[in-house]
């Protein structure tokens, strides 16, 4: 039986502490309450915690109906957004805890999409698995046909964050992607399962290369050298969502996650210098960075200065077209080199509804013109 | 080799282009009238010319009343791509007088990237500007699909954020789409000419969808386009 891979473990694992306040505006006694702490799984919603959170504050609150919803600094979350996601996205300096404001009343209707508990977001979650199999398979039989049984255990198993139980459960829906068999095999089967990535299955169907991928561009026009200095983001409305399947094109070399990026914003490598892509890199470093993830998808991610190493250096001043520079590139609470293989980095970081959740900040100066 | 009933991006904004121009021809006299808005996500990327949707805005559906619920109930029965077929005068709803119970209705198509099909997003509100909850809204749609609303709340009719516009709209779910586009552009003589097929493809597509919010088409664009054959 699959146990996942390491990476995978870490991932799920992988939690962020909240400090989570009542906003000031729904406290009704003298002294306010204390804010709640919680560990909140990367993987979770942020409506699954409120049976958690709710006994801190259920003594204040004003009277009415429960409509809760949650804010950082100003910005309402969008709660169908995996935590972890939100967390890489918003607080570019991780902050520890990340401290959050619940409301219990006034939701942001006009904002936020409605969040009748727990069943909107299994059903958000449903969605977006069945989504991902159209993507993979060309058709979403396999979720459409799951057992109610199999439906609410896998379900279960992304609430009680159960690996183990997932795997299990996921694995009846046939959701392979071509060059899946990397993280078992040597580096040299992986070049061959990439370039044939049109491939046919026992049962006839035709397995593509299509890779679900959901990125998320925030588009800084200030410069920063660190991360702590990167600005807020104050609305939605800063950042490009992209929801994109990537084709996975082999063509004589693995597909890096560079690759990937490059196909879901071709307009800022344009010009594409050369760098990255056509450097050597030999079958030992490539080794290396298949174990870098692992080695960092724990829950203490880089510091600023490492991310100024990877991602800019790397990705930033040399491949993107005139002065637009990527100055982020975070997926799970780590910023992977940008020539890991893509397969690697699917199997291993994606979210249990089989979407690869990107974050991008990137830096084009106002004056530009692509 | 069969196609799948799907679209790539680049068909989509050739099939909105056709589209638009044939409505315009066919419903020349008043608006509301299709248009082709360019995504507002990534304005510094002006050339990209392929990103946009179809947007059909400040529709007037009629609210029910007993009388509407006449017209719906035969509406019901008839098949999908013939729709509208013996009340070819129904143009002109889509434009009311002012009334009481009147709403108001924005209408986007956007081609999903993951689906490869065109995908229904829509949004009410009253004459004050007040946005419809679904409840109201399953008030102004047909019978028929208020009945599949109840029996399936979430697979049908969900509220999802709006791919270009980062708010909440509602949204016809676009799983089945290409299955069923498949089978009715199947039995169209012109099957093999791909051209044609994508120029009529949002014509067909829309006689269909359109049935399930209220938006009917004239017969004789769904004529023109062969789909009624």
């Amino acid at each position: 039986m699959d146990k996942g891979s390491e990476a995978q473990k870490y991932v799920w694992e992988g939690a962020i502490p909240l400090q989570i306040h009542l906003h000031e505006s729904e406290v009704t006694t003298l002294p306010p309450p204390p804010p709640a702490l919680v560990l909140a799984p990367r993987i979770g919603y942020l409506p699954l915690l409120v049976p958690q959170i709710k006994p801190f504050f259920s003594s204040t609150l004003p009277p009415g109906t429960d409509t809760v919803w949650f804010e950082y600094k100003g910005l309402p979350l969008k709660w169908y957004i995996p935590t972890g996601v939100l967390f890489d996205l918003l607080c570019a300096d991780p902050e520890r805890p990340w401290n959050l404001t619940v409301h219990f009343r006034g939701y942001p209707a006009n904002i936020l999409t409605p969040c009748e508990g727990e069943d909107s977001v299994k059903w958000s979650f449903i969605n977006s698995l069945k989504e991902a199999a159209y993507i993979i398979n060309g058709n979403c039989k396999n979720v459409m046909n799951m057992s109610q049984s199999d439906q609410v255990e896998l379900w279960r198993s992304v609430v009680n964050v159960n690996l183990e139980s997932y795997l299990w459960v996921s694995s009846k829906l046939k959701l392979g992607i071509a060059g899946d068999e990397f993280s078992v095999k040597s580096n040299a089967s992986v070049i061959k399962s990439q370039q044939s990535n049109v491939e046919t299955d026992n049962t006839g169907s035709v397995k593509t290369g299509r890779i679900p991928v959901r990125l998320y561009l925030y588009n800084v026009n200030e410069d920063f050298d660190d991360l702590e200095d990167a600005p807020q983001i104050d609305s939605w409305d800063r950042i490009s969502y992209i929801n994109r399947p990537v084709e996975i094109i082999g063509e004589g070399k693995y597909f890096t996650l560079l690759d990937a990026v490059k196909s879901l914003l071709p307009e800022f490598f344009a010009e594409q210098s050369s760098t990255i892509t056509n450097e050597e890199i030999s079958e030992t470093e490539v080794g290396e960075e298949q174990r870098l993830p692992s080695e960092d998808g724990s829950s203490t991610p880089r510091t600023a200065e490492d991310v100024g190493e990877t991602s800019c250096e790397h990705v930033g001043s040399s491949d993107v077209s005139d002065n637009a520079e990527i100055k982020l590139l975070r997926i799970q609470g780590i910023e992977p080199k940008p020539e890991i293989p893509f397969s690697w980095v699917v199997n291993n970081l994606m979210n249990p509804e089989r979407f690869l959740h990107i974050c991008v900040y990137i830096r084009i100066p106002e004056s530009i013109s692509i | 080799m069969n196609w799948d009933g799907t679209l790539s991006s680049s068909e989509f904004r050739i099939a909105a282009l056709a589209f638009i121009e044939k409505w315009n021809r066919f419903i020349s006299t008043s608006p509301p009238q299709w248009s082709w808005a360019l995504s507002p996500k990534r304005p510094w990327i002006a050339a990209h010319e392929a990103e946009g949707y179809l947007l059909l805005e400040n529709v007037f559906l009629p609210g029910s009343s007993e009388e509407d619920h006449d017209q719906v109930n035969d509406r019901g029965k008839q098949e999908p791509s013939c729709s509208g077929q013996d009340d070819t005068i129904d143009s002109t709803i889509l434009v009311q007088s002012h009334h009481d119970e009147m709403h108001r209705y924005d209408f986007h198509i956007v081609y999903s990237m993951s689906y490869k099909v065109p995908v229904l997003y829509f949004r009410g509100y009253c004459s004050d500007g007040q946005p419809l909850v679904l409840n109201d809204i399953e008030k102004d749609l047909p019978g028929n699909s208020a009945k599949l609303l109840m029996e399936s709340k979430w697979t049908f009719i969900t509220q999802e954020e709006h791919p270009y516009l980062n708010r909440p709209w509602y949204t016809l779910h676009p799983c089945g789409t290409s299955e069923w586009m498949k089978l009715l552009i199947s039995t169209d003589a012109s099957r093999d000419k791909h051209q044609v097929e994508f120029e009529n493809y949002l014509v067909s597509w829309l006689s269909v969808v359109g049935q399930v919010v209220g938006l009917r088409i004239p017969f004789e664009m769904l004529k023109d386009s062969g789909s009624c054959s």
